[in-house]
Formats: C-alpha cells, sequence, structure tokens
C-alpha cells in the first residue's frame, strides 16, 4: 500500500503481506487486529466528540434554546456511553497493547489469536447495538444508568443500550485474558519480569482489572435489564428492590474502569518519557509496582461515589480512606517521571511534548481527586461540574493525552513512515490550551454549584460556560490537525527506519512496519531494560 | 444572593459553608504548591538536560537502586501520605458534623418527585419549590421521593443528600444569613432534571413567625396526620391512649425514637423507615409478644401522606404519659372497634375495608 515511493522491492511485512478485505477481516495477526481496533475506536471517538460539541454549544446560553431537555439528555447520556464503553476502555490496549505487548516481549503473537480476532468482532457487535440505539431514538439515563429512573421511569432504548455495554464487556475480558495469558507464558529467552517494559507491566496490571472487573458490570447490567424488561425486583423499591444497591454494584465495576482507561496510558508515559530522556525511568520497581497497587485497591474506593446516598457514616470513611491510599501510587509514578528526567538526555519530541502535557494534566486531575476523597467536601460538590472537570482531567487529560502521545510515539512503528513534528507539536499544544481553557472552568463552575447534567442554568454561571465551549472548540481543532499530518505521512512520510528515536525495548529490533511473524529471529534477552550504554541517540527535536 | 450576574465563588450562608471552605482552600494550597514543583522541576529539567549531539548520557541505570534513589522513593511516598492522612481526618470530621442533626433542630419535610420539590412545614405550611426559614436556627430536612433519585443541594450552604424512593435521608444546616439561594436537583432525574429548582428564602425570626401563620390554615401535621390515622381505622388496633392499655397491635406512644424488641429476638430503632415500614410492609418486623396479622396499607397512602402519619406517631412520643393534644382517646370511639381479646382475622378483615393489594 505505501510501496509507490520505493522502487527495490519492498520488504514483506504485515501490512503488505496479504491483500484485499478477506485477509483483513480474518486475521489473526495482532497487528493486523489493532488496526482494525485502530479504525473503528477512532470512529467512535469522532461520534462520541461530535456529541460533546453539541453539548458545549448548546450550554454557551444558560435557556435551553437549541436543543429540548429530552434531545440533551440523550445527548450527554451518548457522550458518556460512546467515549468510555466503545473509546475510552479499549483504545489503549486494544490498539497499542494489541500491536505492541507481542513486540515488546519478543513473541510472534498473543498467546490466542483467534480469541483476538473475537474480540474485536464481540466489540464491534456491541458497537452496532449501540449505534442502532443512537439511530432510532436514543436513552436518556445517563452512562451510568442509576435505577429506578432506568428501569421504570425512563423512555430510552435502555436495555439495547445496556445490551450494548454489556456486549462490549465481553470484548475487554476477551482481551484481558489473552494478555495475562501472553504476558505469562511468552517472554522470549531471558526476558524476565524484572526485565519487561513498563507499559507491559501496566498492561499486565489493567488486564487483571479487566478480567475481574468486567463480569460484575455484566451481571449488574443483567439484573438492570431484567428488572425493566420481566420487572424483577432488585433495585426498584416499587418491586421490593433497594436503588442504592445498584450504585453500589455500578461501581464496583465503573471505578476501577477509570484505571482501566489510565493505567495503560501510565504504561505509555514510561516508555516516553525513558525514551526521550534515553534513560532507565527512575524507580523502575517501584513504578512497576504502583500500577499493580493501583489495580488491587481500585477496587476497594467504589463507595466514595455514595458520600450522600445514604451510605453508612463508617463505610464512608472506610471508602475514603482507601481512596486516598490508593492515590499515592499515582503520585509516586509522578514523582519518578519528573526524576527520570534528572541528568538524562533530554529531547522535546512531539511524543514527549504529550507525555509531558500528560504528567500536567494527570498532576490535576489526580489532586482534584483528593477533594473528593474528603468527605465533608465531597458533600458539597459531588454531582456538580467540580466532579465533571475532575473526570475530564484524568480521562482527556490523562488517558487520551496519554494515547495521543503512544499513537505519535509508535506511528513509525506501525507505519514505517515519520509525519511532521512541528504540525505535531503545534497541535499538541493546541490541545493542552484548549483543554485547560474547557476544563479549568468547570472546576470553579462547580464549587459554586452548577449540578452536572443540566440542560439549563442560572445566569451566574454564563461566563464560565462560554470560556469553556470556547476552549472546546480549540481542543477540537487540536484533535482534527493530527487526522490530517498522520493520513498524510501514509503516502508522503519520510520512512522511519526500525528504530528512529533511538529506543531499547525489543518492539524497535525488527524493522518498521514489522513482518508478520514480528522478529525475523526469536530475540534472546540478555541486557537489563532501558539500558542505553550502547545506544545510538539520534537528534531530533 | 441569586441576582448577580457574574461570580467566582459561591455565598457562604450557612454555620457548616466556613468549614467547608477553609478545607477547600487548604486544598487547593497543597494541589498548587504540588503541581507547580511537578511543571517547574519538569520545565527545569528539560532545558537543563536537553540533549546534545554527540554526549553520551551520564547517568548509569544501576543509580536508580543507590540508597539516595531508595531515599528518595520513601520520601515522596511518605510525605504524599501524611498530608493526604491530614485531608481524610479533616474532611471526616466536617461529614459528621454534617451528618448528624443537632438534637434541637426544628423538623421539616421534603418530598421531591419529577420535577418538583414538595415541602410540608410541622405547623401545616406547605409549599413547593420554595423553602421558608427563619435564620440561625438549625432545620433539618426529612426527605423521600415518589419516583426516581434526586438530590436536594442548596451550594449556598455546602450541603446536600440523596433522596430515594421508599426509605428517608436527612440533611441539616443552620442559615446564617438572611437572603434567596438556589435550591438544586443534583441527582440526574430525567427529561426536566435542571427544571427541579427552587429558592430557599431565609427570613428573620419575626418575618418566618408572620409567613408561617399564614400557611398553617390546614392545621399542623400531626394534626393532619390524627385525621388520616382516624380515616384509616388504625386506632382499631394501635390504642394510642396509655389508658386504653394494649390493643391488637403495639401501644404507639413514646414509640417514635425508641427501642423495639422484635418477634425474632432482634430490635429496631423506631425512627421514620421502621414507622414507613411497618405501614406499608408489616410483615418485613413483627413486635415481640404480637402476631403478623396488620394488612399492608401500600397503595392507599401517599408519600405526603405518610409523613403526616409519622408526625402523629411522633406528636404521641413526645408527650408520653400526659394528656397530649392529638387526644387519642377518639380511636376507641370507632365504630368497628372490636371487644377484648385478639379475634385475629376478623380485625384484619375489618381494618382493611378497601381493597389491598398483597404484600410481596
Amino acid at each position: 500500500m505505501i510501496a509507490a515511493s520505493a522502487p527495490v522491492k519492498e520488504q514483506k511485512n504485515y501490512l503488505n503481506a496479504e491483500n484485499g478485505l478477506k485477509s483483513w477481516l480474518l486475521t489473526q495477526d495482532h497487528k493486523r487486529i489493532a488496526i482494525l481496533y485502530l479504525l473503528s475506536v477512532t470512529v467512535f471517538f469522532i461520534v462520541g466528540g461530535l456529541f460533546a460539541a453539541l453539548i458545549r454549544l448548546e450550554l454557551t446560553t444558560p435557556a435551553g434554546d437549541m436543543l429540548d431537555s429530552n434531545t440533551y439528555n440523550k445527548v450527554f447520556t451518548a457522550h458518556g456511553v460512546v467515549m468510555i464503553f466503545f473509546f475510552l476502555i479499549p483504545s489503549i490496549p486494544a490498539i497499542l497493547g494489541n500491536f505492541l505487548l507481542p513486540l515488546m516481549i519478543g513473541a510472534k503473537d498473543l498467546a490466542f489469536p483467534r480469541i483476538n480476532l473475537l474480540s474485536w468482532y464481540v466489540y464491534m457487535l456491541g458497537g452496532t447495538l449501540g449505534v442502532i440505539v443512537l439511530a432510532t431514538g436514543g436513552v436518556d439515563t445517563g452512562w451510568t444508568f442509576y435505577t429506578p429512573l432506568s428501569t421504570t421511569y425512563s423512555n430510552g432504548y435502555v436495555v439495547l443500550t445496556a445490551m450494548a455495554a454489556f456486549v462490549a464487556g465481553f470484548s475487554s475480558i476477551l482481551t484481558g485474558l489473552n494478555f495475562i495469558v501472553t504476558v505469562h507464558r511468552m517472554r522470549a529467552p531471558g526476558l524476565t519480569w524484572f526485565r519487561l517494559p513498563l507499559f507491559v507491566w501496566a498492561h499486565y496490571a489493567t488486564s487483571v482489572i479487566m478480567i475481574l472487573g468486567t463480569p460484575v458490570i455484566a451481571v449488574t447490567l443483567f439484573m438492570l435489564m431484567l428488572e425493566r424488561g420481566l420487572h424483577i425486583g432488585f433495585f426498584d423499591p416499587a418491586y421490593g428492590g433497594d436503588p442504592v444497591l445498584f450504585q453500589h454494584l455500578f461501581w464496583f465495576y465503573s471505578h476501577p474502569a477509570v484505571y482501566i482507561m489510565i493505567l495503560p496510558s501510565m504504561g505509555v508515559i514510561s516508555e516516553v518519557m525513558s525514551t526521550f530522556c534515553t534513560k532507565k525511568p527512575f524507580g523502575y520497581t517501584f513504578i512497576a509496582f504502583s500500577s499493580v497497587a493501583i489495580a488491587v485497591f481500585g477496587f476497594l474506593v467504589w463507595g466514595h461515589h455514595l458520600f450522600v446516598s445514604s451510605q453508612s457514616a463508617y463505610a464512608g470513611m472506610v471508602f475514603s480512606i482507601l481512596t486516598y491510599i490508593v492515590a499515592i501510587p499515582s503520585a509516586i509514578k509522578v514523582f519518578n517521571w519528573a526524576a527520570t528526567m534528572y541528568k538524562g538526555q533530554v529531547r522535546l519530541t512531539a511524543p514527549m511534548l504529550y507525555a509531558i502535557g500528560f504528567i500536567g494534566l494527570f498532576t490535576v486531575g489526580g489532586l482534584t481527586g483528593l477533594f473528593l476523597a474528603a468527605m465533608g467536601l465531597d458533600v458539597h460538590v459531588t454531582d456538580t461540574y467540580f466532579v465533571v472537570a475532575h473526570f475530564h482531567y484524568v480521562m482527556v487529560g490523562g488517558a487520551i493525552m496519554g494515547y495521543m502521545a503512544g499513537i505519535h510515539y509508535w506511528w513509525p512503528k506501525i507505519t514505517g513512515r515519520m509525519y511532521n513534528q512541528l504540525w505535531a507539536k503545534v497541535s499538541c499544544c493546541l490541545v493542552f490550551i484548549g483543554f485547560n481553557l474547557t476544563f479549568f472552568p468547570q472546576f470553579v463552575l462547580g464549587y459554586m454549584g452548577m449540578p452536572r447534567r443540566y440542560h439549563v442554568y442560572p445566569a451566574e454561571f454564563q461566563v464560565l460556560n462560554v470560556l469553556s465551549s470556547g476552549g472546546a472548540a480549540i481542543l477540537g481543532l487540536g484533535y482534527l490537525i493530527p487526522a490530517v499530518y498522520f493520513l498524510w505521512s501514509l503516502k508522503y512520510g519520510a520512512p522511519a527506519g526500525d528504530n528512529p528515536w533511538g529506543a531499547t525495548t525489543l518492539e524497535w529490533q525488527t524493522s518498521s512496519p514489522p513482518p508478520t511473524t514480528n522478529f525475523e529471529v526469536t530475540p534472546v534477552v540478555t541486557t537489563e531494560v532501558y539500558d542505553y550504554t550502547n545506544a545510538e541517540v539520534p537528534h531530533i527535536v | 444572593m441569586q441576582a448577580k450576574s457574574f461570580q467566582l465563588f459561591p455565598e457562604a450562608a450557612s454555620s457548616i459553608a466556613g468549614q467547608v471552605d477553609a478545607l477547600y482552600a487548604f486544598m487547593v494550597l497543597i494541589s498548587a504548591f504540588f503541581s507547580l514543583i511537578i511543571a517547574f522541576l519538569i520545565i527545569f529539567f528539560a532545558i537543563k538536560y536537553r540533549h546534545r549531539p554527540g554526549i553520551k548520557p551520564t547517568f548509569k541505570p544501576a543509580d536508580d537502586h543507590s540508597i539516595g534513589g531508595m531515599v528518595l522513593e520513601i520520601v515522596w511516598t511518605a510525605i504524599p501520605l501524611a498530608i493526604s492522612m491530614v485531608m481524610f481526618v479533616w474532611g471526616v470530621s466536617i461529614y459528621f458534623t454534617e451528618s448528624r442533626p443537632p438534637a434541637d433542630s426544628m423538623e421539616i419535610y421534603v418530598t421531591g418527585k419529577q420535577w418538583m420539590w414538595k415541602v410540608q412545614h410541622m405547623e401545616g405550611a406547605r409549599e413547593i419549590n420554595e423553602l421558608h426559614i427563619p435564620i440561625n436556627r438549625n432545620i433539618k430536612l426529612t426527605m423521600t421521593s415518589e419516583d426516581v433519585l434526586h438530590d436536594f443541594f442548596i451550594p449556598a450552604f455546602r450541603t446536600k443528600a440523596d433522596v430515594l424512593p421508599g426509605k428517608y435521608t436527612t440533611e441539616w444546616f443552620r442559615p446564617t444569613q438572611t437572603g434567596a439561594f438556589h435550591i438544586f436537583c443534583a441527582e440526574y432525574c430525567g427529561t426536566k432534571h435542571s427544571g427541579m429548582i427552587g429558592t430557599v428564602y431565609v427570613m428573620n425570626e419575626a418575618d418566618y413567625t408572620v409567613w408561617l401563620a399564614a400557611g398553617s390554615g390546614e392545621g399542623s401535621m400531626a394534626e393532619q396526620g390524627q385525621s388520616l390515622f382516624n380515616q384509616l381505622g388504625c386506632g382499631n388496633c394501635h390504642y394510642s391512649n396509655v389508658n386504653n392499655g394494649i390493643g391488637r397491635g403495639p401501644n404507639l406512644n413514646g414509640l417514635y425514637g425508641s427501642k423495639v424488641d422484635l418477634k425474632d429476638g432482634t430490635s429496631v430503632k423506631a425512627d421514620e423507615s421502621y414507622i414507613r415500614e411497618s405501614v406499608l410492609n408489616p410483615q418485613a418486623k413483627i413486635v415481640a409478644g404480637f402476631d403478623d396479622y396488620m394488612p399492608t396499607f401500600k397503595g392507599q397512602i401517599s408519600d405526603e401522606g405518610m409523613l403526616k402519619l409519622i408526625a402523629y406517631v411522633k406528636s404521641l412520643g413526645l408527650t408520653y404519659g400526659a394528656p397530649n393534644t392529638a387526644t387519642p382517646g377518639t380511636v376507641s370511639t370507632s365504630a368497628t372497634a372490636p371487644t377484648a381479646g385478639r379475634p385475629a382475622a376478623k380485625a384484619a378483615t375489618s381494618v382493611s375495608a378497601t381493597p389491598v393489594a398483597g404484600n410481596k
């Protein structure tokens, strides 16, 4: 597909090994499956982004003058469902994780290539159900599906939406299972656990959450469908149920799900920081174990979503202190990343700028999480725009910045081409500025008391909402520019070479794009991870 | 005040607001401090250690495992942990103040429904989407929902609580400033969620008394509860007059707030939720010494009516052992009042004159 510019017989790689639609739809190559995910996840990102644009447009004025209330509610529900279940959760693991995990451990593929392909089809099935919901009228429950609104009072397609998330969940479970087995069984000779790149550690921890947490949301959504469809009482007091039970079950998955979104990003940042500081990440073992600690403690904090939901004050105390404890591993990572730059050889490439942006925004997102963990303060700020701002700093400022850093970092490996560094840096700056302008005012709005999911709001909140909408426009532009230079690079980009950044991990030891079997010869690892002693460090600025 | 067109910080109009704002200010300062340190280090290192072609890295991987590296890791684990424990304790202490209404609180009942707030004052005044309260008094709201989850949020008071169907939650505050402040529903509740708003009017004591007197035409909540009590025939079994001794149902005098021993050997505190459950789902908890023959009143009493009944039962508690204004003696004049003994089956049918759905 990119052979035009290379008159000499081009080396066979995973992209040109076979041709035709069938060779893609029936592929068992983890790299091709990653590309399938890349395309479909990008479509959902665009869809979710368009819904975000509608929300920000509506909120430029206090009155509900562009959309009616019912439509507005459907729009923010669609934004949440699409972004969380169909973009954020699969983004890094299913695209970058799928592509890189076998390469990083010197394997030919994942342990179960057919299950890997199945996971994509399951994801697409869930996505199709979601699209059917959107096309036939939508749903207005919010992505949280709180009962009894969702089971009794909402008149949207609740069961179908829940089914879409339910089905997509199985795709996560299959991916997680595949990663865990692969990391255990398929590491190259000499690649001990403490020689694994931190990206692999992060994905291992993420996979544990995926396989332990996702079944719980599946069961919860199934109970929701039973109550809605057959009036079997679990949650609605009218049927003898308890609405708060739903919140416990929902957040038992959905809080750890936040770590499904952020841990892979942290893995990306560790790789990018190491490569562009030309140095082993400071505190490698601390970063590795902090991923595991986040995965474990992440399961014990769900009740911090219920401080005002009539939960016992003593239960609340336990959830509050555990929430502070789960914040510590994240702080450790941030300090270690900063320390990695110390006495390094820092190259401010586009991926590095995205990584630095990640650290800045994630730091704010993480610190504001501490506000919400403080019970007495949470009573005031929960369910307000403060929460909206906080989780966007973590999920957009954190997870998506990390995703962008990763795409920019591994694009040369995935496509074999370089993109324009200058444009990439410009778009990174636009994203950083636009993001802060969009979401920082929302902290102020939230503390002033503007509740989330408000279609119409009092006039004194308008100025900050207009700032936020203006920022969203810049942010949107910042996301649009990469689409242009990435597509451009496919045809006109300079050939990347095997290791354009001077990185040390195994995926850079093979050709770009890699051959179908990943390595001509199975690599044997004899050195420590991130050993730059004999590395060539190209000067890319 | 609501009229301002632009502001960056909410008014602080309750006794708790200052405490919440103080913790907030502390956390903003801590966050700003750490954010600036991280930002400074990253920018400083990025410049100072920028890559220069031809120079080999000077920092060897092994250095990470040095004593110095270990000390750093311990320091930046311990310091954030210690600071976060301060936040934890501080947050908990405010929460315990917020979640425990003082004993002398004035009680007001709130019922949420899609998409309005209905407020009942003990003295009988009722209002919709408005709440009139006196300044400098502890106010306790007892709240329930007729349909989905709601949340009663007053930003100027820095407090909120979810409002749930099928049970009661409470919220309290002491307003410290007169004026009008927003009430928002903070838990997403469907189409007109953002229209489920109202205004709380904090008045000085004199104005409040005038306002309250104007709105109490139907009698106090307890009086209204008593007529409902009679209408439903509750007194046929629950002799609430101490002089009438024991009926087929437990005596209700002094019930509210007391410890009730149950047939299964456990005991329960008689709060609003217990009284509600005993009326709507009487089989759930049988009082020791009594049989399970009370029918459910599910479907016959609205949520607001239930609050009136509870107010009545509470009023009985307040005057235990003394002649009370509720004159429970009226119940014994009821035509269907059985004679002595406990003819269970017969009594049950006589009480449920209207069709009643069976318990689930």
